[in-house]
Formats: structure tokens, sequence, C-alpha cells
């Protein structure tokens, strides 16, 4: 297999077959409170990138002197230091959409998501490798909170792409709104959870059509 | 017992410590890199919601130079120290700026800055800080919708101070739709702080020279 094969497919598994939140369910806690709006979903979705790319690479470089009995320390430790650089960072030049994403920054440091990349892949494979990991899952967990947040916006608020100005810059801006106001559910954390559902059914849905068409039916897949 | 056991915890416990002095060199490099920005945001944040609880109103000289810090015990919501920014022309009093808590919103204290000008009417409030839900009661934020501009020229003759509730509790403020603690507990603030403002004027505006930052 050659390095570019290698990526692609990391990046397939990592938006789509394995995605941190559609597949493995992790890092529900931010995604489900956070969604409420598109520019919502893609500050905290870059902000989980960052923090997965950074945290697989520290612990990819450092695994050689990791033991098992302290492995769980020094995850949190990188993690945690690298969140509070990053809120800090997100303070000084984007201090709209910190005020907006409010405790969930912080939050951050709790994502299942970010210590499960650095157990199961950053602390077992090369630095590039866990770079490549980091940034597959990220983006497949940012694409996927950016999915939902405007989903619920959509439904919720009946705008798209609104106050984009938190994370650009420039006067607020209240995007395109489509209907005047909207079906309240959807912002609310009940609709949180339909969406996902809705989300989570849907990739099942595409997955289980592609299998049929391609007659592996006795693959089906056991949970 | 092994007998590696006990080099192995040292060892162990000799890389946490240096993970630890590095991760905490990258926090404190940080830290005093964005300190600067982070402050000059805050001000500049502090400076720029001021100003639309000001509108239409005639005064001078900077807006955070002549503050009031009034300590607890008082009767304004909230039980830590207050902020009053004192606004004057030509040394006349024109408005009171009070930075208040008010304690009972729906997910936690709800910071407000409620301008008073020196008739006792509203002359704007404006959501500093707060933790309401998303999409319901963060409709308190002059961003997200225009709920919070109903106050402004309003004062305890007009409504009539029995009647600063809103609508389902037999006011004549609108509500928000799915959220009443919230609007009832900015409501609640505002009626406080402009009674306190009614008895206590006076002391409000007095001394302005000593108590300048």
């Amino acid at each position: 297999m050659s390095e570019t094969t290698g990526i692609t497919s990391k990046l397939r598994s990592g938006i789509w077959a394995d995605n941190p939140g559609l597949v493995q369910l992790l890092g529900l806690c931010p995604l489900l409170a956070v969604t409420t709006t598109f520019v919502n979903g893609l500050g905290l979705g870059l902000a989980t990138l960052m923090v997965l790319t950074f945290s697989n690479v520290l612990v990819s470089a450092t695994r050689r002197w990791i033991r098992p009995e302290i492995r769980i320390p020094m995850y949190v430790l990188i993690i945690a230091s690298l969140v509070t650089a990053l809120e800090l960072i997100f303070l000084a030049y984007f201090p709209a959409l910190a005020r907006s994403l409010g405790i969930f920054i912080p939050l951050i440091v709790t994502n299942c998501a970010i210590v499960a990349r650095a157990e199961v892949f950053a602390s077992r494979n090369t630095v590039s490798a866990s770079f490549v990991d980091g940034i597959s899952m990220g983006t497949g967990f940012a694409l996927l909170l950016c999915a939902i947040g405007a989903f619920r916006e959509l439904i919720g608020h009946g705008s798209v792409l609104s106050r984009l100005d938190m994370l650009f810059g420039g006067e607020p801006m209240s995007g395109l709104v489509i209907v005047d106001g909207g079906f309240l559910l959807a912002i609310l954390p009940p609709g949180a959870f339909i969406s996902l559902a809705l989300f989570v059914a849907g990739k099942n849905a595409l997955d289980q059509r592609k299998q049929k068409t391609s007659r592996s039916v006795s693959a089906r897949r056991v949970r | 017992m092994n007998k590696n056991e006990k080099p192995r915890v040292w060892i162990s416990g000799a890389i946490l410590a240096v993970l630890a002095a590095i991760c905490t060199a990258l926090v404190a490099i940080t830290h005093s890199t964005t300190a600067p920005r982070i402050a000059a945001n805050a001000q500049a944040y502090l400076e720029k919601s001021l100003q639309p609880v000001l509108e239409g109103l005639e005064y001078d000289g900077k807006l955070s130079e002549s503050t009031l810090l009034i300590e607890p015990p008082h009767e304004l919501p909230g039980t830590g120290p207050v902020t009053v920014y004192r606004v004057y022309a030509d040394s006349a009093p024109v408005a009171a700026l009070f930075v208040v808590t008010a304690k009972d919103g729906f997910t936690g204290p709800i910071k407000l800055l409620i301008g008073i000008d020196a008739s006792g009417a509203i002359s704007g409030v404006r959501v500093l800080e707060h933790r309401e839900t998303p999409g319901l009661g963060d409709l308190i934020e002059s961003a997200k919708s225009d709920w919070i501009e109903q106050f402004r020229k309003r004062s305890l003759a007009d409504p009539d101070r029995e009647v600063w509730a809103i609508k389902r509790d037999g006011g004549v403020y609108d509500q928000l739709t799915g959220a009443s603690i919230t609007p009832r507990s900015v409501i609640k603030a505002i009626k406080e702080t402009l009674l306190y403002f009614e008895a206590n004027q006076e002391q409000v505006f007095a001394d302005a020279g000593d108590k300048e930052s």
C-alpha cells in the first residue's frame, strides 16, 4: 500500500467508516450540547481537531517513555495543558466565539474521543501516522458537529450560517434567514439527541444499502 | 516482590514530573503571550458594551474613568460588590451604569449592565454574562433578539412599579417563548436596581472626584 492510499483510507475511516461521533459514539457531551448553530459546531469542531492532532503527536512522540501504569495521567496532562493553551488562544483571538462556546472549550479535556485515540492509536504508532490519524478523526468529528449544527440551526432557527463573524471577524451577521423563527424542539436538548439519532440512522441506512448492492449480506456487522 | 519494582516506580514518577514541568511551561508561555491581548479584549468589550446603554445621552470623558464600588451589604441584586460607572456632563450627573448579578437565572447567575439616567428612567440594559439555554433564555442577549430593548425609557412610574413583571405574572413586559424563569429574574434585578437608585441617588453621584480609578 503506497503512502497516499494509506492517508486516503485513514481519512475515509475517520470521516465515514469509524467516525468518532457516528460510529464510535464518543465525545457525545460536547457534540450534543454545542451544536445549536453551524458556527458553534465549526468552532468546537476545529478546536477539537487541533487538540486531537496535537495530543496524538505528543503522545506518539513520548510513547517510548510511556509506561502502562502512568499512561492515563500522562494523557490527561498532555491533553489538559493543550486545551488550556487553546482556551487562552481562543480568548485572545476569537473572544466572541469563546463567549459563545463557554464551558465547552475547557470540557474538550473530557472528550473521550481524544483519550481513546491516544490509547488505541497514538501510543502504538509513529508520529506521522498519529498525526494523520488525529487529522482524520478530528475532521470526522468536526464535520459531524458542523452537519448537526447546520441541521439544528435550519430546523430550530430557520436560518443557515448565522453569526459566522464570531469565527472570522467583521460585523455581526444573521446569515441566510429562510423562515423567521423555527421549530424550537431542534435546538433544545431532546432535539440534539433526535438529530444525532437521525444522522446515525442515515449513515447505517446508507451502509446497509451499499452492502446489499454488493451482496455481502453475510458480512453483516454484529454489534 | 520483583527486584525491579522499586526503581521502576521512581522512574515512572520522574517521567511524570518531567512531563508535568513541560506541560506547565507550555501553559505558562501561552498565558504570558496572550494575557495582554485577553485583558485588552475584556476592556474593549466593556467599553463597547457600555455604549448601547448610553444611547442618546450627552456626556464627556472616558466611560470607565469614574467608577464606584458598592460593597455589600446593599439592596442591589447579587451578593458581591457592585461596580457603578458614573457618567457626567460638565460635572452634572447624567447617568449611572450598574453592573449587577441576577442570582436566580435558570442555569446560573446573569450579569447585567443597567443604565439609569438622572431622571430615574432606564437608558438601556445589556446582558454581560449568562449561561441560559441557547435558543430560549439566551434571547435576552441583544445580539439574539430585541427583547432587552423593551426596558429603554421605562421607570418606576412608567409602568407603575406594581406591574414590573412579565405578562404571565400579571405584568406588562413580554416574556420569552419557552423561558419564563430567565426574563423573570432579569426584570426582578432591573426593578431592584431602580429601587436602589431611587433611594440612594444622592450617594451614587456624590464625591465624583474621590473615587476615580
